[in-house]
């Protein structure tokens, strides 16, 4: 076990899968000479050559499809879509090509293709480099999606995408990268795909959280003290139903933490499948803390309002378990918006 | 083009100083473009330019105030600070949402240039867009519609050496990106973009060509990248010496020596109309700094308007 940001960890378990199968490769725009935008290709072209590390021209749509080719010939190709709004210039060969073609092969073409995109706000890039867009990919059958929250599943979850037959996506939370955690590498480090994780135990409460909002959740875990359990979804598709039902079971009441506007969410599918499956277990009405329905506001202010912070969580937390009713979001509560 | 300079080195410092989050993308070495597209357009016509758009506005004719309080995330911003520097806009210039996405703004120009067509307008949009976008499915699918259609618009590369951290040999085939018109059958015209005459002259041409309804010109200004591609980079990547090849070539200093030659500006002239702009852009600074910052209602207006 090493201590290591995010982007390291993400570059190791590159390094890690380029090792053990030459048929791994990486693209994207600057990940080869400047070692990634964001750092997390270090080393990677020095130790693999320009073969199997390549920049890419600005071609996002040329060079995700180029990803899904190479992948349907037997390579396991990694493509890095900078920020994920870039996906939109490229989403026709993600989510209509490569996710479809197992099926329409009767399973002979594979696509074992990962693309890897930054994603959230938090750092100031304003409204088309900071949104969490889960979902634009959680609703295409035959894609996987999964979003590390620490150097462990950063490491981990793309090892195992790396190693997985079929297209996954691995959305990474941008504000991450500089974050430092203890990180196992090697085979025991791997996290399997669809396996969510109980991060702090607690009887009073499951909340589901992801990505960035697993550390925001634990901070307000923290100061309520006892009682919060907190659940590291970690693959958005497919997601572990028996880990959040189990925990829901225990606990009687649910509440997911989403960084995206609450339209659409991943979240309403979590909520909805549990309060089918799990009615009679639960002793409040299950809810939702989001982002509101707006694009990502610029000023930093504002932009740290936008989505769900550790305080706003501890509010509604504490009024829900207090009450047993689901509170009103900041917005309602301060008069701001419906 | 000496205020755009100033401005961009004032961004620099607020950004180094934490006056300014996120990031910027400075303009510096490629104001010439701005300033003459400025000259050559009306103020009826549309401007779709890219997150390096600093200069463009100011050059357009939005004030410091509102393009520095724009990007210091002050309510009194062009778009109230939710937008910031990457997205500035002021219809009352011509200037749209500045793009944040490479490419995006061609096809957006070339729709602005087919409303101005369909209504017989005797109008013309303009998109300026870098090197870096001529690779994107953006640029070749909206050159070739607007070439199909004869769309009153006209297409300007600011080619500034680089994408990012990508020198264009690396990403590209051929450099000189004015030839890729020619699988439009559009002309395609190459300018000293450090030379404020040359591609005034340029732009005019390819403006009226537009207007006359004899369809879209591809422009490809030669330009460099003075500072790195945003924020912190230190653009290590340069080759030796290059930076100070194209600095010789300074659009201030060639634009500079322009005037006294021509006889447009004595150099006591050109000295008071500099010190003006550092007075007033010290001025102004010290009052957006002071201004509020946007209520968090803000967040909420404009999302969408009434339902009709
Ligand atoms: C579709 C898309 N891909 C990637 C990016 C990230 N990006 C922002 S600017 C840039 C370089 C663009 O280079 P160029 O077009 O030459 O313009 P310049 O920055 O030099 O003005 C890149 C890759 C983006 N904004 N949009
Ligand atoms: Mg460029």
């Amino acid at each position: 076990m090493a201590r290591m940001r995010v982007r390291q960890a993400i570059a190791a378990a590159l390094a890690d899968a380029m090792r053990e199968d030459g048929s791994v490769m990486l693209f994207g725009e600057d990940v080869a000479a400047a070692e990634g935008p964001f750092k997390t290709s270090e080393g990677l072209l020095a130790e693999f050559g320009p073969l199997r590390v390549r920049d890419t021209p600005i071609s996002e749509m040329g060079f995700v499809g180029a990803a899904v080719g190479a992948a349907t010939m037997g390579m396991r190709p990694v493509a890095e879509i900078m920020f994920m709004e870039f996906l939109g210039v490229a989403l026709d060969q993600l989510v209509t090509e490569a996710a479809t073609f197992r099926y329409l092969s009767n399973g002979r073409v594979t696509v074992p293709l990962v693309v890897r995109a930054s994603t959230g706000s938090g750092l100031g890039f304003g409204t088309q480099h900071s949104q969490t867009l889960e979902n634009w990919l959680t609703a295409t059958p035959g894609l996987k999606v999964a979003v590390p929250s620490d150097a462990q599943t950063a490491y981990g979850l793309l090892r195992a995408a790396i190693r997985d037959p079929d297209p996954v996506a691995i959305l990474e939370p941008r504000v991450l990268y500089a974050e430092r955690g203890d990180c196992v590498t090697g085979d025991e480090g791997i996290v399997p795909l669809g396996t969510a994780r109980v991060v702090r135990r607690g009887d009073a409460v499951t909340v589901v959280a992801l990505g960035q909002t697993v550390r925001t959740a634990l901070g307000a875990a923290e100061r309520l003290g006892t009682g919060v359990e907190v659940v590291d979804l970690s693959t958005l598709v497919p997601w572990d139903r028996a880990t959040v039902l189990a925990s829901v079971a225990r606990t009687g009441r649910l509440v997911v933490v989403e960084e995206a506007p609450a339209s659409g969410g991943w979240g309403s599918e979590i909520v909805a499948a549990v309060t089918s499956a799990a009615f009679r277990a639960l002793q409040a009405p299950p809810f939702r803390i989001t982002a509101p329905d707006v694009p990502v506001p610029y000023n930093k202010g504002l932009e740290a309002r936008f989505s769900p912070s550790a305080d706003e969580i501890e509010y509604q937390l504490r009024a829900y378990l207090e009450t047993g009713e689901v509170p009103d979001p900041w917005w309602r509560r301060e008069g701001v918006a419906a | 083009m000496y205020e755009i300079r100033r401005f961009e080195d004032r961004v620099n410092e607020l950004f180094a100083r934490g006056a300014i989050h996120g990031t910027t993308h400075l303009c510096a070495g490629q104001e010439a473009l701005d300033v003459s597209l400025a000259l050559e357009l009306r103020p009826t016509d549309t401007v779709s330019a890219t997150y390096r758009g600093h200069g463009i506005a100011l050059a357009l004719g939005m004030t410091v105030h509102s393009v520095l309080a724009e990007i210091m995330g002050k309510a009194a911003g062009c778009t109230g600070g939710v937008g910031g520097s990457m997205h500035l806009s002021d219809p009352d210039v011509g200037l749209l949402p500045t793009f944040a996405i490479v490419g995006a703004g061609l096809p957006v120009a070339a729709g602005a240039a087919l409303a101005f067509q369909t209504r017989g307008e005797d109008r013309v949009a303009v998109c300026v867009f870098g090197d870096g976008a001529a690779n994107i499915g953006a640029f070749h699918e909206a050159l070739n519609l607007a070439a199909v259609w004869k769309l009153p618009v006209v297409f300007v590369c600011d080619n500034n050496v680089y994408a990012e951290y990508s020198r264009i040999d690396v990403t590209t085939p051929l450099s000189d990106l004015y030839r890729r018109a020619g699988s439009y059958d559009i002309p395609g015209v190459p300018v000293d973009g450090m030379d404020v005459a040359a591609t005034r002259a340029v732009l005019a041409e390819a403006v009226a060509r537009a207007r006359a309804g004899a369809g879209p010109t591809l422009v490809e200004a030669k330009t460099y990248r003075f500072a790195g591609h945003s924020r912190a980079d230190q653009a290590t990547y340069r080759p030796a010496g290059e930076l100070e090849r194209w600095r010789e070539r300074d659009p201030l200093t060639l634009a500079r020596v322009e005037l006294l030659a021509t006889g447009a500006a004595t150099a006591d002239d050109l000295t008071a109309l500099e010190k003006a702009v550092r007075e007033d852009l010290d001025a102004v600074t010290d009052t957006v700094a002071a201004l509020p910052d946007p209520e968090p209602a803000t967040m909420f207006h404009n999302v969408r308007g009434a339902t009709a």
